[in-house]
């Protein structure tokens, strides 16, 4: 049989009749074609006949103008798409990553800032690791010694808000990190990628100074909104506005297409802090949601962790048969914090008497914290200290605006 | 001219709505709603994006001209995926269906595995910024000899409500569209082959009715013209003319290049200022306006204001073109001194644009960007009228004649939509698809079986209420009264403004169950069909005509009618009995059937004689 390659073009024989098409790919058994129509078909492969593989030249695009004169700002790109290309001819679309090539799909952004580019991963971001978070955390501190005034980190919307709270960590930053992917697929005219970027470089040359999600805050394309790195959730499946700041208003937000920037006065202002990097963290630690009837044998997953988050029921509960694994666990040296499923709201052992008996077996309250924020920070903390007293100080002491001494109204 | 007419190459491309239950991509209901039942509304920018060859489509460039921010209203009706905010449902496979039962009535092959498209669509009707298609089949025939080259399943666009404000009820319905070859001669030809196709479409059952449910888009040129495609006609019976007004423009646009060649026409590419002359000018446009430039088309005079298609002329597709660029119109010199602007202005305009006798010039006004742009367009569409006719997309006005709309779309503004997986048409499944019978069939049987005449048996085979017709007549209703109660008593009241679309299948069927068992009279049924469009449940009209005209009273009407008649009744005797009849129906108002008038009618005759 016939090697046929993506562009190939081909004749088809069916229905009687006979037609010029592209060969696309392989489905099911079937041969994908381009009718010059632009549709796809598939065919059988005993239709089809080679005729010739066409030279394409790449395409002579025109390089894009940045400005000498406007802020450097570095995009590191994890593997998010914020930019992308079809090939009407195969269909194909590919992710662009290259200064030129963003540039070169969202224009605007040249009047923002002058960039530089690096992409340290090409990944889903559903396989995120702690060995790429710390890639990342020296790349941008990198950029931060070099002296930009911004940092914009594309990323998939997934799993972005575990990375966002782990560089809040690892990073300390005098000027803006910012966190921005798509919603709806970048090679969409309606795709939310082009308004969250020019958002995103928007906040990256503002006053903040901290690791920030700049994503929609609404349906509409009227404006961003700027969430901290260690409150912020996404809290829907598909929507463009799905991250949302929990148990916090934003810090902030961009309106569109304006792109003014409006800080909260909570926002962390630029140059408050020196760029510091502490980038070590303990990949064992667990992230359990307990659920009504859920065997305590699965507790035994976890020997041999230093860490364990729970996501308990309500003010932060898991059965009775859960307090002497949990006891035993601690009593080996494991970390263990309970945070709740309700995600608002805080946690409180002391009202019931299994939180008593939680407490009691060396449970630690994760407070206001959110279940995978605890997560990262107790990656984080036992990454910079042994000691079990140190680790208690610093998985309560407040970091990053992780954690909220005060539950306030209205939210 | 008629027998000099050129030869002509037209296609056509239908779009249909199917009757599905639900949409093409999500789950929600196919149903148009109100404007003013809407629940919500966000807005949104749509972006041309790049291709692989560093171009953007020249349709949608042309969308970008004009950066806009388009407005959603969304309904109890509708949900995200229409919202573009959820990856959509696979391919309704009802849709599917219906779709191989109509290319089944082509002769048509289907695709063996259908993969749906993106087609980049941006402006603005579609809340993606593509319009989500699929290849069906492929290869049919007509019966005069055309093809029928494709036909595709694809989602409708959303409903424009103004400008840039869109209805979501009607983005997602599953459409068909069915493309001919360009094989099509004559006007006429065009016309009947729409015809057709629509008949074909109706005899599934399974498409809907009314307006706005089928457009038809044509497709000509004539030798030595372009390829236009005129969008959206939703008249079958304005199609012939539109064809014949597009001839005659093309010819008219021909003959024009010829006399601008032989002229030594040219475009220039200068816009020059004029503002200045228009400072206190009566042309309140002119007069507000922050710049005014002037275009001067050499060897123009004359042809700009010439007529190309009634209500048309060239300057009419001159002015569309700058009118992309946001501005009103376009003024020009074959129609000045008028509109307010002078006489001297106009010959200080001639002077500074440099315009000879023969040179036309063209003035736009605006913003200085506005003006700048429309300017540009001028230039741009002057040029092409130098080399005959440009290949565009066109819009229908209301009387058959063309606006330019868009240029056509170039070929390469596809590619795949990856959520949705292919659906492969098994041969079992494709060979088990029955075809419906066609309406022109059904009309012959009904002739034949039910003793209708032909244009009664036309009329009951292609109305809306088919299906309640041949379900009552399954159901032993006789033909004649079926056709009455069904067919034609609707299309009565219609007329006199009663809403019958409220009125459903189930209803004639109640209507018709009540006459059988004697509830209510034949008479009855245009006020039974009224009370049901006005909101009465078919129960409650139906009980609140049956007898209320006792025996008694019956007698006592009849009685009266005959007394105030006496000479007449003695002098026609039982005679007398058709011309009481009417007057008798009328008195007791179909509540009682003709049968029992006439009985007691006779009865009373009769007595009195």
């Amino acid at each position: 049989m016939t090697e046929y390659r993506s562009g190939d073009l081909v004749r088809c024989t069916g229905g009687g009749r006979e037609y010029a098409a592209t060969y696309i790919t392989e489905r099911d058994g079937k041969a994908v074609v381009k009718l010059d129509s632009g549709y796809n078909i598939g065919v059988p492969f005993e239709t089809l006949s080679w005729e010739g593989r066409p030279e394409i030249e790449p395409p002579g695009l025109a390089r894009p103008f940045q400005r000498e004169d406007l802020p450097e700002l570095a995009i590191i790109s994890t593997g998010g798409t914020i930019a992308s290309r079809v090939d009407y001819r195969t269909g194909a679309v590919t992710s662009q990553f290259s200064a030129e090539d963003i540039l070169r799909a969202i224009p605007d952004l040249a009047s923002i800032g002058r960039f530089r580019t690096e992409q340290i991963s090409s990944i889903l971001s559903e396989n995120m690791t702690r060995r790429i978070w710390q890639d990342l955390a020296r790349a941008i501190f990198h950029d931060l010694k070099s002296g930009v005034a911004g940092v914009i980190v594309t990323h998939g919307t997934d799993t972005m808000a575990y990375s966002a709270a782990a560089i809040s960590f690892m990073v300390e930053t005098p000027v803006p990190v910012i966190f921005v992917g798509s919603q709806r697929s970048a090679d969409r005219p309606s795709s939310d990628n082009a308004m969250n970027a020019l958002c995103a470089a928007s906040a990256a040359v503002s006053p903040l100074g901290e690791v920030a999600v700049v994503m929609h805050a609404t349906t509409s394309d009227d404006r961003c909104a700027i969430h901290r790195g260690t409150r912020v959730r996404k809290m829907h499946t598909s929507r463009r506005d799905a991250f949302q700041s929990m148990g916090m208003p934003p810090i902030g937000r961009v309106d569109y297409p304006d792109l003014s920037v409006t800080l909260s006065g909570e926002a962390v202002a630029r140059g408050e802090r020196e760029p510091v990097l502490r980038e070590k963290m303990e990949e064992r630690c667990g992230l359990v949601s307990f659920h009504p009837g859920m065997d305590p044998l699965v507790l035994e997953a976890y020997r041999g962790y230093r860490g364990l988050v729970l996501a308990g029921t309500g003010l932060g509960h898991v059965s009775t048969p859960w307090v002497k694994g949990l006891a035993e666990l601690a009593r080996d040296g494991v970390s263990v914090v309970m945070t709740s499923q309700c995600l608002h709201g805080r946690v409180c052992d002391r009202v019931y008497d299994t939180g008593r008996d939680l407490l009691a077996a060396g449970v630690m309250e994760g407070e206001d914290m959110l279940p995978e924020v605890a997560l990262v920070k107790l990656m984080w903390v036992l990454g910079q200290a042994d000691d079990d007293r140190e680790v208690r100080a610093l998985m309560g002491e407040n970091l990053r605006g992780e954690t909220r001494g005060r539950s306030t109204h209205g939210l | 001219m008629d027998s000099e007419a050129p030869p002509l190459m037209a296609g056509l491309e239908i779009h249909q709505q199917l009757d599905t239950c639900e949409k093409l991509f999500c789950h929600c209901p196919t149903r148009l709603r109100e404007v003013k039942e809407r629940n919500g509304e966000f807005t949104r920018f749509l972006r041309a994006t790049e291709s692989e060859m560093g171009e953007i489509d020249r349709a949608a460039l042309e969308e970008m001209r004009t950066i806009r921010r388009f407005t959603y209203y969304t309904y109890d009706t509708t949900c995200l995926v229409e919202d573009d905010e959820e990856p959509p449902a696979p391919l309704n496979q009802e849709a599917v269906a219906i779709c191989l039962t109509i290319a089944r009535c082509f002769g048509m092959h289907p695709v063996e595995q259908v993969h749906t498209m993106r087609k980049i669509v941006i402006d603005g009707s579609n809340t993606c910024g593509f319009q989500r298609t699929a290849l069906v089949a492929m290869g049919g025939s007509l019966p005069g000899g055309a093809r029928i080259e494709t036909i595709c399943l694809e989602e409708d666009a959303a409903q424009r409500v103004t400008d840039q404000v869109f209805s979501l009820d009607r983005l997602g319905i599953p459409l068909v569209e069915i493309t001919t070859g360009p094989d099509l001669r004559t006007p006429e030809e065009v016309q009947e082959v729409a015809e057709y196709i629509g008949m074909v479409l109706r005899s599934t059952g399974k498409v809907k009715r009314g307006k706005g449910t089928i457009r038809q888009d044509i497709n000509i040129s004539i030798p030595g013209g372009a390829r236009v495609e005129i969008k959206g006609v939703q008249e079958l019976e304005l199609i012939a003319e539109v064809v014949r007004r597009e001839m005659e423009r093309q010819e008219n646009l021909i003959a024009i290049r010829d006399e601008l060649k032989g002229r030594g026409a040219c475009v220039d590419e200068d816009q020059i200022d004029v503002t200045s002359i228009f400072k206190g000018t009566k042309s309140s446009i002119l007069e507000k306006a922050k710049m005014v430039l002037a275009v001067r088309l050499k060897g123009f005079s004359g042809f700009v204001g010439k007529e190309i298609q009634p209500g048309r002329r060239l300057g009419s597709e001159l002015a569309d073109y700058a009118k992309r660029c946001g501005v009103g119109g376009i003024f020009h010199t074959d129609e000045l001194p008028a509109y307010g602007i002078a006489a001297e202005e106009v010959q200080s305009v001639r002077e500074k644009a440099m315009a000879g006798d023969d040179d036309a010039v063209v003035l736009v006004a605006g913003s200085a960007e506005k003006a700048r742009c429309a300017a540009k367009q001028v230039i741009r569409r002057a040029g092409m009228a130098l080399a005959g006719v440009p290949e565009e997309t066109r819009r229908m006005l209301e009387d058959g004649s063309t606006a330019y709309m868009r240029p056509l779309p170039g070929a390469a503004r596809m590619y795949p939509e990856t959520d949705i997986f292919p659906v492969s048409v098994e041969k079992a499944f494709w060979e088990g698809i029955p075809v419906p019978e066609l309406l022109i069939g059904k009309a012959k049987r009904f002739e034949q079986e039910f003793g209708l005449d032909p244009p009664a048996a036309y009329q009951a085979a292609t109305s809306e209420n088919l299906p309640a017709f041949e379900e009552a007549i399954r159901e032993g209703v006789k033909p004649t009264l079926a056709f009455r109660v069904i067919i034609t008593a609707p299309v009565e009241l219609a007329r006199k403004g009663v809403d019958v679309g409220k009125v459903s299948q189930a209803d004639y069927l109640a209507i018709l169950s009540a006459i059988e068992r004697g509830r209510v009279a034949k008479e009855a049924v245009p006020d039974l069909i009224t009370a049901i469009a006005g909101g009465t449940p078919p129960d409650q009209a139906v009980a609140s005509l049956v007898t209320p005209v006792s025996n008694d009273e019956l007698t006592r009407i009849i009685r009266k009618i005959i007394g105030e008649r006496k000479e007449f009744v003695a002098q026609k005797g039982m005679g007398a009995l058709g011309p009481l009849m009417g007057l008798v129906m009328q008195e007791v108002r179909g509540k009682v059937d003709g049968k029992l008038v006439s009985e007691a009618l006779r009865r009373e005759l009769e007595r009195s004689a």
